[in-house]
């Protein structure tokens, strides 16, 4: 489904990406792990769009997809959540779902302004899958609020939802367990779990090793930009490079 | 369901829709009450400004960016429609289109390369571009009429009727600033006013939920510049007279300042902040001489105290403080 070539990106001399290659299979969920400043945001930055890859292919279902704006990215439906929040706090929570289906909506201004019943039909239908949305991640009850209003894990929550709406082929998820208590991390794990089985393909960044251990399929490590080692969460977990990276040289001591 | 549940579940469906119609029909009676032609004059004007200024709310509240050179707009259409009118004597109708359409066309220009810049730049930017139309307005004195203006310019009429006094001008004005109104809140409740709200909040994030960032501010720009030309138009054939006072850039401010008395990204507050900041001079006419001073100083306090404007500003914080109480309750 997405296919990783020798990517690489630059910060002014300095690597962040280096030759990163791996591929994500459809309806797995593939977890990207590594150190602080191993260059997984940067990553996810540059499969969004967001940012862009100075060398190397990312091909979507064959397709290349490296050079495009994020926001034709996200029409061949990739979508994305952020490590630092990024909702919309004075939208209400069902808004800001809505947000994630602005891809399915009416593009054309014209039309949107003239609100033909045809538009009012579609805004139906897309209300009834954002509170289908909010209802698979628990917050049913808060879809009047202003996003602003919520805790930090029921924004984390709105953030998935909003990713999660438009039924995109490929979820990129930064850090969705990031600053969450361990019953939190737990609700997250079980929606992820959740989407897994509906189907979805994800990409996981994530320092949460048991979160990681517990709904990978796949896993891949960065260090200094670079892709260390790949494989099943149980192999990975015994690859001395990995070790190294996370723990440091070991060294024999006499 | 009963009747009284689909009634009530019909007014809440129809909501918008319902107030908009409402408040048609209290400006279709207004006249009837409202006798003094001043105060109709007055309400004339509030309406035309509404029109900019919707375009502008959307364009600052909506895709989150600045215009401190909307008169300029304002200008295009009411010197566009008075040139074509009272000089080279061409129809009233469809001069005010053709109008709008150059109007939409500067707006193109001026927006592609302007609306690379965000922040201080963009203000700075279309704050040059209002004093460039303004010097205009002065110095080409033979096509403008210099400072002294540009008068002979016709009513406004469909058949017999003619748009030529205070009463019959408000039904014309007040048709168009409701058909703005009703416009820009259909825009607001469709998947483009959410991806333009997204925009105004976090350009990134709406980048990645789908929205062409550039290309959507650019679509508001010129949105906001067809308003502002047809208000222009409007208001050159209301006085039959312009001159290049009421389009110079404190005009431009005043537009601001309304937006931000109405809130950002408010519709309906936008009505409001244009009535407030048109009538303040009359209700404080000690004050006149001090206008500016006055507006300045509601801007300033706005800002400090509820930066998303007033109106918005106070709904937001009643609807959280709601919310909060049903919780601890």
């Amino acid at each position: 489904m997405l296919e990783l070539k020798k990517v690489s990106r630059w910060f002014g001399g300095l690597p962040a990406l280096e030759d990163v290659s791996f591929r994500l299979e459809t309806g797995r969920i593939t977890a990207l792990i590594g150190p602080n400043g191993a260059g997984k945001s940067t990553l996810i930055n540059c499969i969004s769009g967001v940012d862009q890859a100075d060398q190397g292919r990312i091909r979507l279902d064959g397709r290349a997809i490296e050079s495009l704006p994020a926001h034709t990215i996200a029409g061949l439906g990739i979508s994305r959540t952020f490590q630092n929040l990024k909702l919309f706090s004075r939208l209400s929570v069902l808004d800001n779902v809505l947000a994630g289906l602005t891809v399915t909506a009416e593009r054309s201004f014209l039309l949107s302004m003239l609100r033909l019943p045809h538009l009012r039909h579609q805004e139906r239908k897309l209300r009834l899958l954002g509170l289908e949305a909010l209802d698979d991640f628990g917050l049913a009850d808060k879809v009047d609020w202003p996003a602003a209003a919520l805790s930090y894990g029921e924004k984390k929550r709105v953030e998935m939802a909003r990713a999660f709406v438009s039924a995109p082929h490929l979820v990129l998820l930064d850090e969705p367990v990031a600053g969450l208590n361990n019953e939190e991390t737990a609700h997250v794990a079980s929606h992820i779990r959740q989407q897994r089985n509906a189907g979805h393909t994800m990409l996981l960044v994530e320092h949460d090793m048991d979160l990681v251990m517990d709904v990978a399929d796949q896993v891949v490590v960065l260090d200094s930009g670079r892709c260390i080692a790949s494989g099943t969460p149980a192999a990975v977990r015994s690859n001395p490079l990995v070790l190294e990276a996370y723990l440091g040289r070991m060294e024999a001591t006499a | 369901m009963t009747t009284k549940e689909k009634f009530f579940y019909f007014i809440y469906l129809h909501r918008t829709g319902l107030t908009v119609f409402g408040i048609s029909l209290l400006l279709l009676v207004w006249p009837l009450v409202e006798t003094n032609p001043y105060n109709l004059g007055l309400s004339n004007l509030i309406a035309m400004y509404t029109m900019v200024v919707l375009g502008l709310n959307l364009f600052i509240g909506y895709a989150g960016q600045i215009s401190l050179g909307h008169a300029a707009f304002f200008a295009i259409g009411a010197y566009g429609s008075a040139i074509g009118t009272a000089t080279y004597g061409l129809p009233a109708w469809p001069m005010m289109i053709a109008v709008a359409l150059a109007a939409a066309v500067v707006a193109l220009a001026v927006g592609v390369p302007a609306l690379k810049l965000s922040g201080h730049y963009l203000a700075m930017a279309t704050l040059g571009f209002n004093i460039v139309i303004y010097t205009i307005l002065v110095q080409w004195d033979t096509v403008t009429g210099g400072p002294s203006g540009l008068a002979g310019i016709p009513y406004l009429g469909i058949g017999s009727l003619v748009f030529d006094n205070e009463i019959t001008f408000h039904y014309l004005a007040w048709t168009f600033a409701m058909l703005a109104l009703l416009l820009s809140l259909n825009l607001v409740r469709s998947g483009v006013g959410r991806g333009l709200a997204a925009l105004a909040e976090d350009e990134t994030a709406a980048a990645a939920l789908g929205v062409d960032i550039r290309r959507a501010k650019i679509k508001v720009f010129v949105m906001s510049a067809v308003l502002a030309s047809l208000a222009g138009s409007l208001f050159a054939h209301c006085y039959t007279f312009v001159s290049p006072d009421s389009f110079g850039i404190f005009v431009s401010v005043d537009f601001v300042i309304m937006v931000v008395v109405g809130g950002m990204g408010s519709i309906w507050g936008t009505l409001f902040g244009t009535a407030l900041i048109t009538m303040l001079p009359e209700w404080i006419e000690s004050l006149e001489n001090f206008k500016d001073v006055v507006h300045g100083l509601i801007l300033v306090l706005i800002l400090l105290f509820l930066p998303q404007g007033l109106v918005t500003g106070i709904v937001d914080a009643v609807r959280t403080r709601i919310i909060l109480g049903k919780k601890h309750a």
